[in-house]
């Protein structure tokens, strides 16, 4: 047994010097295996400290069981069924929009989306006036000379491998859960940025002006790392319907303030729901956190999730550095047979830290909406402050839609100042009869109540994000009512 | 807000019937100078609830630049008539029609029905927390000047305007800003309501109890708002308990509703006898 073992170690040791042979296609045969990881590895050119944290994770995650604590139901993962690399593909080159699918146009206008956005989204060759390419580019040398990197998570793994390897796995180890694990194992690309000491990044970042933009992959992996007294906001996903061949998207962001830096990530979600019975929709487990590392540091999170057939997801801050503050604003949609599982874990270790929560859960249809939270505050964690609020929504018939909220209190230093409160509402009949009775139709007042409901935190979204998820959370909620 | 538009397909409407129906009975617009300008025209309307009939025997005619008022008791089935004339749900419609600006009214949205132009005050305004006043009532505006194909108002515009009525009913500017009917005291909401009535110009003013709940002073300046909207082109139903009200606004019909059925039309004098009278006096030999 034991010489079987020493072989194998043997032959593992031979197929990391280079005996492994490539795969020419494009993509690789659906199933898991440690060769899939090698040749993962291998298609990227990765560095060997890269291959050797994939293969320790991919062994890892073999120990592991898939857990199913979350209030969500979906039908057993194959991991055997998935491909778990295929090279970028670049989509169907059409002549103009009038040949584009009439549905998904009607969705990008209903979005007010631009229409040189909807040519890029639909595949349509853009005029060489508008090239989204060099506008891309403009930027990127702007940002070249401040000293912020920000670039695909791949080019950072080439370029910049010193600070992967001081920060990657940091905030997120592999051993952190089962889904974290599988990405760390299997990740295909993402973003990378890295903020230099005392720069304020003078744009929003987002993955439009990212080079490899082209479709986003399934298991994303994303960095961002902000030096002493940096700032910078990040803005990911985009209104328009997302949809892709593979069911699990596995993502995992990891966010890295030192002291006094600040990081703002929001993000809007919209990927396929699936069909009204429920079926083919995304799944969306994701991992992120933030490591409010040095004093006074500050990271916050801004979500709007209206996508997927299931969302499980939360975001969340480690307080470590003194003074350092954490903040989670969000806004969760459930319509149709959606169902989601999401909130944040705000962690006190240092002393003076403070956190705010805002969820914002919207049931519809037969949506099932739960908000799971947990405060925990460590002994050492001095005048540790918290505020939460969940205020849960219900449109529709009775029995349909649901609403559900767990959230976890674990104070361990009697210096804390916790806050939390509740609400659960519904739109009434006699609100929308009110709405109608004066001229408005049942769907735009349901989306006046709505977006009256979700103020406070479409507030904390950056402007151009905010008009964009005030008519995402119109779209999404069609049909919601009759 | 002009009313031109609305006037010229009115008549343009009552013309073509007048070529088309002049021999079929069962076209409402039969008696063509008697229609010229009836606003609202109810017809054998039976009513239930479930199974149980609210309204029966219903008759009613309302024509441009009148005021009707509706008295009865408690339970007599005032806000049923009121809510079905909104095209509010869970009502039976068993018998009848009612025909609204020479349109079938009980095929109508509620939101095409006020578009058209039929407004309720309602009698307990409900409150929607999240969305303020201001951004309520303009959105309301431009609904209901889009489905007339008016220009829209831009903010600046409305505020101008709503400034304007709201000095009139001496309602606080500050209520611009808090949700809608959210803390507003009573007299604030039947305030918000008629605030909405001057802004909408309704061609039927449905006024379900306004004047409960409300103080001399303001009940007098309800009354001044709602008779600043009276007007040759439309028509305004109070529904009311007290003749309190109508010596402020002067109706020219006065309707008895007891039980579910009309028992007693007159002039405003119907009124000042059934303060003296009491509501019991209806049980007592049925009027001739």
């Amino acid at each position: 047994m034991n010489s079987k073992l020493e072989v194998s170690k043997l032959l593992d040791r031979e197929y990391a010097a280079g005996f492994v042979t490539e795969i020419e296609s494009d993509a690789l045969p659906p199933g898991l295996t440690e060769d899939t990881v090698r040749q993962i590895s291998l298609k990227k050119n990765e560095p060997a400290f890269m291959l050797e944290w994939r293969l320790k994770a991919f062994q890892h995650w073999l120990t592991l069981k898939e857990p199913h604590w979350a209030k969500v139901h979906y039908p057993p993962i194959d991991y055997q069924k998935i491909i778990y690399y295929s090279a970028p593909k670049s989509l169907p080159k059409l002549n103009s929009l009038e040949e584009v699918d009439p549905v998904i146009l009607k969705t990008y206008e209903k979005l007010g989306i631009p229409l040189n956005e909807q040519k890029r989204l639909s595949g349509v060759a853009i005029d060489a006036v508008f090239d989204s390419v060099s506008v891309a580019t403009t930027f990127k040398a702007k940002l070249r000379e401040l000293g912020i990197i920000f670039c695909s998570f791949s080019e950072a793994v080439q370029e910049h491998p010193e600070l992967i390897k001081q920060y990657l796995g940091l905030v997120v180890p592999y051993t952190d859960n089962f889904f974290a694990c599988l990405n760390a194992a299997v990740f295909s690309d993402g973003s990378f940025c890295y903020i230099p000491k005392g720069v304020r990044c003078p744009m929003e970042l987002s993955t439009y002006f990212r080079i490899n933009a082209a479709s986003t992959g399934q298991f994303e992996r994303t960095l961002i790392i902000a030096e002493e007294k940096s700032r910078v906001s990040y803005l990911e996903g985009c209104t328009a319907p997302m949809r892709d061949e593979n069911q699990l998207h596995a993502a995992v962001v990891e966010l890295i303030a030192l002291e006094e830096a600040e990081i703002k990530y929001s993000t809007v979600q919209n990927w396929y729901p699936g069909d009204k019975e429920g079926r083919g929709g995304i799944y969306n487990f994701v991992t992120k956190r933030g490591l409010c590392r040095g004093r006074k540091s500050a990271i916050s999170w801004t979500q709007v999730e209206t996508g997927s057939a299931i969302t499980w997801k939360y975001p969340s801050v480690i307080l470590q550095g003194e003074g350092s503050r954490g903040e989670f604003y969000s806004i969760a949609v459930t319509n149709h047979h959606q169902q989601a599982d999401t909130g944040t874990k705000m962690i006190h270790i240092g002393a003076n830290t403070k956190n705010t929560i805002l969820s914002k859960g919207i049931s519809a249809g037969r949506g099932q909406n739960s908000y799971r939270g947990l405060v925990q505050v460590h002994p050492k964690a001095e005048g540790a402050q918290n505020y939460s609020q969940c205020d849960s929504l219900i449109i529709g018939e009775q029995g349909g839609a649901g609403a559900h909220t767990f959230p976890k209190i674990e104070v361990k230093n009697k210096t804390a100042k916790i806050e939390h409160e509740a609400t659960t509402s519904k739109i009434s009949e006699e609100q929308l009869f009110y709405c109608r009775q004066r001229g408005l139709s049942a769907e735009d007042a349901i989306s006046m109540i709505v977006n009256g409901f979700c103020k406070q935190v479409l507030n904390e979204l950056p402007m151009e994000f905010a008009v964009e998820a005030q008519k995402l959370l119109a779209v999404s909620l069609e049909g919601s009512i009759g | 807000m002009s009313n031109a538009n609305m006037n010229i397909n009115r008549n343009a409407n009552v013309n073509t019937n007048v070529n088309t129906n002049v021999n079929t009975n069962a076209n409402v617009n039969m008696n063509t100078n008697a229609n010229a300008n009836v606003i609202l025209k109810i017809q054998d309307l039976q009513v239930a609830v479930e199974d149980k009939v609210i309204l029966q025997d219903l008759n009613l005619s309302i024509k441009a630049g009148e005021v009707h008022a509706i008295m009865g008791p408690n339970g007599s089935g005032k806000s049923t008539l009121a809510n079905i004339l909104a095209r509010k749900e869970g009502y039976r419609v068993q018998k009848g029609t009612i025909s609204f600006l020479d349109q079938d009214l009980l095929a109508l949205s509620p939101e095409d029905c006020a578009c058209l132009g039929l407004f309720l005050g309602f009698q307990y305004p409900v409150a929607i927390p999240g969305v303020s006043n201001i951004h309520f009532l303009k959105s309301s505006l431009n609904a209901i000047r889009k489905a007339r194909h008016l220009p829209l108002v831009d903010a600046l515009d409305f505020l101008k305007i709503v400034k304007e009525k709201m000095a009139l009913l001496k309602m606080s500017e500050e209520l611009l800003y808090r949700p809608v009917n959210d803390g507003f005291s009573g007299g604030e909401k039947k305030r918000n309501e008629i605030l909405q009535m001057s802004l909408l110009e309704p061609k039927l003013a449905i006024l379900d109890e306004t004047d409960s709940g409300l103080d001399i002073d303001a009940l007098k300046l309800v009354s001044e708002g709602i008779n600043l909207q009276r007007g040759s082109d439309r028509a305004i139903l109070l529904i009311t308990h007290y003749q309190r009200l109508l010596d402020y606004i002067e109706p020219d019909h006065v309707h008895v509703l007891s039980e579910g059925k009309m028992i007693l039309s007159g002039d405003k004098s119907l009124a000042h006898t059934l303060e003296s009278k009491g509501y019991c006096w209806l049980g007592e030999g049925e009027p001739a």
